[in-house]
C-alpha cells in the first residue's frame, strides 16, 4: 500500500473546475518525481466545500487544498510530496490545514456523507474495504426480515425525500402487504431546484444506495428493483451503472446471494423531466411507461404500487442511511438527533452564502450553526435576509428565526418543511414577493394538469404575484392570497398541489410589510421587480466625479462637473433604464437595497 | 449507439407497452428528436395507441418533437441561479444565438432549453452543454463558452 494517497474531488462541482486536469497532472508529475510506489492518486467524490473547489487532500498528513488549478499540480507534488513542505497558499486560510481545524467540516457529523470524499466511488473494492456490504451480508446470514424492519423501526430514521415518513412503517406494511412479487424503487428524481444532496451521494458512494436498496428487499421480501434517476444527473447514472455492475460481479446482486437463497437485482429507469415525478404514485407510473400523473392514496404503494404489487419507496439518502442502522446498531444511531427526528441530514447550501456546498449534520442543529458556522455567513457583507428550505414545498424563514433547531416538526411549525434539504440563503438584495412568484411559477410548470385545485388554483395565485410583482397589485390582493392557498392546500391530489402554497404563505407570514410596500406604495424595496424599484441614486461618500454616469444618461438626468464629486441624479428625468448603475467604475449608483 | 442497434433495441422492446420511456430515449438519443415517424412506429412495435405515446412525448420536458441543434444548452432557472441572475444569461444566450428557449439556430449548431434545476446549485448560474457542466455564469463568461464550442465545431 503506498505511504500517501492524494485525493481529488472529482465531484461535479470540481469537474467542471477542472479536476480531471488537476489528477492527470497530478499523475504525471508522481511519476516524474518516482513517487508511483509511495504516492497513490484517487478520485473522490464530492467532499463539500463546492466553493473552494477544486479540492485536494493529501492524507495522512490530512492537508486539504482549496482553489486548486492544474498549474498547481507540479508544485504540490514538489513541495509536499517531495520535500514534505505545506504548500501555504493552496491552504483554506493561513494556518488551517487539517478539515478538523475549519469550522466548515469542524461543525459536520458525517455518516452518509463518510465515503464521499474519501473512496474512488468506481472502486467496489474501495467500498468494501470500509466494511462495505458487511450490513447485507448480516442482513442475508443472519437476521430475520422480521429483526431487519424492527431494527430500521427502533432507529428512528424518517424518509429523507420531503415528509418525513418514518422509515421502518412503511417497511412495515410492506412486508405485511399481500402479494408476489414485490419490488423496492429507490427514488432519485431529485426536482427540487436548490437540492443536489442525492446526486452528491449517487456520485460519491452508488454502493451504500445498491446496499441499502438489497437490505430493503431482503427485509420486505422483494426480488426486483429500480432506481428512478433523473436525466439531467449524467454522472451519477453512468457511476451507478458501474456500482451495480460491480455488485453483481461480486455477488452482492443477483441469484442467491452469499448461498442464502436470497435473489436480488437493480434495474435502472432514467428520467425523461418531470418534477412531478419526485411524487411516489407518479414515478411508480413513469416506471411503468406512462404519463407521471399522481394518483389518490390510498391504496398506498406499499399495498398496490408497481404494476398493482406491493411496493417500497424510498429515497436516495434514506437508504444510504440503512447500512450505518444495522452496522451500528439501531441504539447508537438514533443516539443522535433530536427526540422526534433521529440521525444526520445532508443539506445542499446554496445562494447567498459564502460556503456553497454539501454538508451533514445531526437533526437539531441550529439554522445559524447550519448558514453561518459551517456556511460562513453571507457573502460581500451583505445581511441575511432569509433561508428558503425545503424547495417549492418548503418555505423561506426569516433571519430572527436563526435558532430554530432544524427538525421536521420544528421546521413544519414556522411554515417551512425539512423537504429534501435544499437550503438557499438569500440576502437583503432579494424581493421575497419575486421568490414566491418564482416557485409558483416553478409549479404552475410543472403540475400534471389532472386535478383542478392544482391545475388552475396554482396559475390563479402565480398570475396574483405577477400582477403584484408588475405594480398592479390590488388590495385585496393578500386575502385572496390566502384563501386560495388554503383551498389548493386541502384539496389537491398529491404533494405537489397541496405543498404548492407553502413558498406564498410563509413570505406572506414574515414579509408582508414586502407585499405592502409593492401594492400600496408602488414600490420594490430592493428593487428587483423593475417596474418598483425605487429610483437610482448616487453615493455621494463613493462618487469620484468621473462623468461617465452623465457620458451614458440618455436624458440628462445624471449631473454634476467632472471631478468635483458628487454627481446627482435627477429623478424627475430618470427613465430607470440602468445605464449609468452599469456604467459606474465604482459602484456609487444605487438602487434600493442594491448597490 | 449506432443506429442499426437503436433500432435493434427498440425492436427488443416488442410487445411490451411498459417500456415506452426507454423506447424513446434510445429513439431520441439516436437522432436527437422523436418525430411523427418514430412515434408512429414505437407505438406500433410496443402495441400502444400513438395518441398514447404522443402523450407521453408532450408530457416529459426532455423529450423533443423537432430536430436539436448538434449541441444542446441546458440553462439552469433554479432558485440559486435565478437569486445570481439567471435571468440575465438567458438574456445574453439568447441575443447572442438569436434564438429562444426551445429553439435551434440556423446552422443548427445550438439547440436552447432552460431547465428546472441541474443540481449543482454552488457552481450557480450554471448551464450544461450536452452532458458537460458550465458554471459561476457571467454574461461575459456564457460568451466565451459559447464561442468555444462554436470555434471547435468551426476546426472539424
Amino acid at each position: 500500500m503506498s505511504a500517501r494517497e492524494v485525493r481529488v474531488c472529482s465531484g461535479t462541482a470540481c469537474r467542471s473546475a477542472g479536476a480531471l486536469e488537476i489528477h492527470a497532472r497530478l499523475a504525471a508529475a508522481v511519476e516524474a518525481a518516482g513517487l508511483q510506489d509511495a504516492v497513490s492518486l484517487t478520485e473522490t467524490g464530492c467532499m463539500g466545500p463546492c466553493a473552494k473547489g477544486p479540492v485536494v487532500h493529501v492524507v495522512p498528513d490530512d492537508v486539504l487544498y482549496t482553489g486548486v488549478s492544474p498549474n498547481d499540480a507540479e508544485e504540490i507534488v514538489r513541495e509536499h510530496l517531495v520535500a514534505g513542505r505545506v504548500v501555504g497558499r493552496l491552504l483554506w486560510a493561513e494556518g488551517l490545514e487539517s478539515p478538523s481545524q475549519i469550522p466548515f467540516f469542524a461543525h459536520q457529523r458525517k455518516n452518509v456523507l463518510a465515503n464521499s470524499g474519501a473512496i474512488d466511488p468506481d472502486r467496489i473494492e474501495a467500498y468494501e474495504a470500509g466494511g462495505g456490504y458487511g450490513a447485507l451480508r448480516r442482513a442475508v446470514s443472519e437476521m430475520t426480515p422480521e429483526r431487519i424492519v424492527a431494527a430500521v423501526t427502533e432507529s428512528g430514521l424518517r424518509g429523507r425525500g420531503g415528509a418525513g415518513f418514518p422509515t421502518g412503517r412503511k417497511w412495515r406494511f410492506t412486508l405485511d402487504a399481500p402479494g408476489r412479487p414485490k419490488y423496492v424503487v429507490c427514488n432519485a428524481d431529485e426536482g427540487d431546484p436548490g437540492a443536489f444532496m442525492d446526486r452528491a451521494i449517487l456520485e460519491g458512494d452508488p454502493h451504500a444506495v445498491i446496499e441499502g436498496m438489497a437490505i430493503a428487499a431482503r427485509a420486505i421480501g422483494a426480488d426486483r428493483g429500480y432506481v428512478y434517476v433523473r436525466a439531467e444527473y449524467p454522472l451519477a447514472i453512468s457511476r451507478l451503472r458501474t456500482a451495480l455492475a460491480q455488485a453483481r460481479d461480486r455477488g452482492w446482486l443477483g441469484e442467491d446471494v452469499l448461498g442464502t437463497g436470497f435473489s436480488f437485482d437493480i434495474d435502472l429507469r432514467i428520467g425523461a423531466g418531470a418534477f412531478v415525478c419526485g411524487e411516489e404514485t407518479a414515478l411508480l407510473a413513469s416506471i411503468e411507461g406512462r404519463r407521471g400523473a399522481p394518483r389518490p392514496r390510498p391504496p398506498f404503494p406499499a399495498q398496490s404500487g408497481l404494476h398493482g404489487r406491493p411496493t417500497l419507496i424510498n429515497n436516495v439518502e434514506t437508504f444510504a442511511n440503512v447500512r450505518t442502522i444495522l452496522r451500528d446498531g439501531p441504539e447508537a444511531y438514533s443516539a443522535v438527533g433530536t427526540a422526534s427526528s433521529k440521525g444526520t441530514k445532508v443539506f445542499a447550501l446554496a445562494g447567498q452564502i459564502v460556503n456553497t456546498g454539501l454538508v451533514e449534520v445531526p437533526i437539531g442543529t441550529t439554522l445559524r450553526e447550519l448558514v453561518f458556522d459551517i456556511g460562513g455567513g453571507v457573502p460581500k457583507g451583505r445581511d441575511l435576509k432569509a433561508i428558503q428550505i425545503g424547495g417549492p414545498s418548503g418555505g423561506c424563514l426569516p433571519a430572527d428565526l436563526l435558532d430554530v433547531p432544524i427538525d421536521y416538526e420544528s421546521l413544519t411549525e414556522h411554515g417551512a418543511i425539512m423537504g429534501s434539504g435544499g437550503v438557499i440563503v438569500l440576502d437583503d438584495t432579494a424581493c421575497m414577493v419575486n421568490v414566491a412568484r418564482f416557485f409558483l411559477d416553478f409549479t404552475a410548470t410543472e403540475s400534471c394538469g389532472k386535478c383542478v385545485p392544482c391545475r388552475v388554483g396554482i396559475p390563479t395565485m402565480r398570475d396574483i404575484l405577477v400582477r403584484i410583482t408588475e405594480g398592479a397589485g390590488e388590495p385585496d390582493d393578500l386575502d385572496r392570497l390566502r384563501e386560495l392557498a388554503a383551498l389548493v392546500k386541502s384539496t389537491a391530489l398529491c404533494g405537489l398541489g397541496q405543498t404548492a402554497p407553502n413558498p406564498v404563505l410563509s413570505t406572506l407570514r414574515y414579509f408582508e410589510d414586502e407585499y405592502r410596500a409593492h401594492i400600496e406604495d408602488r414600490i420594490c424595496p430592493s428593487g428587483v421587480c423593475e417596474s418598483l424599484a425605487p429610483p437610482y441614486a448616487i453615493d455621494p461618500e463613493t462618487c469620484r466625479a468621473c462623468d461617465r454616469c452623465a457620458a451614458v444618461c440618455p436624458t440628462g438626468a445624471a449631473l454634476g462637473t467632472p471631478g468635483e464629486p458628487p454627481y446627482e441624479i435627477d429623478e424627475a428625468l430618470c427613465i430607470r433604464c440602468g445605464a449609468c448603475f452599469k456604467a459606474c467604475p465604482f459602484d456609487a449608483v444605487t438602487r434600493g437595497a442594491r448597490s | 449507439m449506432s443506429t442499426t442497434s437503436a433500432i435493434e433495441r427498440i425492436e427488443s422492446y416488442a410487445g411490451r407497452p411498459g417500456e415506452l420511456i426507454q423506447a424513446l430515449q434510445v429513439a431520441q438519443e439516436e437522432f436527437g428528436h422523436v418525430s411523427e415517424e418514430m412515434e408512429a412506429h414505437i407505438a406500433d412495435t410496443l402495441g400502444v395507441s400513438v395518441g398514447q405515446v404522443h402523450g407521453v412525448v408532450t408530457f416529459y420536458h426532455l423529450f423533443r418533437t423537432r430536430p436539436a441543434g448538434r449541441h444542446t444548452i441546458r440553462l439552469c432557472l433554479g432558485t440559486a441561479c435565478h437569486v445570481l441572475g439567471a435571468g440575465r444569461i438567458l438574456a445574453t444566450i439568447q441575443e447572442h444565438l438569436g434564438i429562444g428557449v426551445g429553439g435551434t439556430t440556423d446552422d443548427g449548431l445550438f439547440s436552447l432549453d432552460v431547465v428546472r434545476c441541474l443540481g449543482t446549485c454552488s457552481l450557480a448560474p450554471v448551464m450544461m452543454i450536452d452532458d458537460d457542466v458550465h458554471g459561476r455564469l457571467t454574461s461575459e463568461r456564457v460568451l466565451d463558452v459559447l464561442e468555444a464550442y462554436a470555434s471547435a465545431e468551426a476546426r472539424r
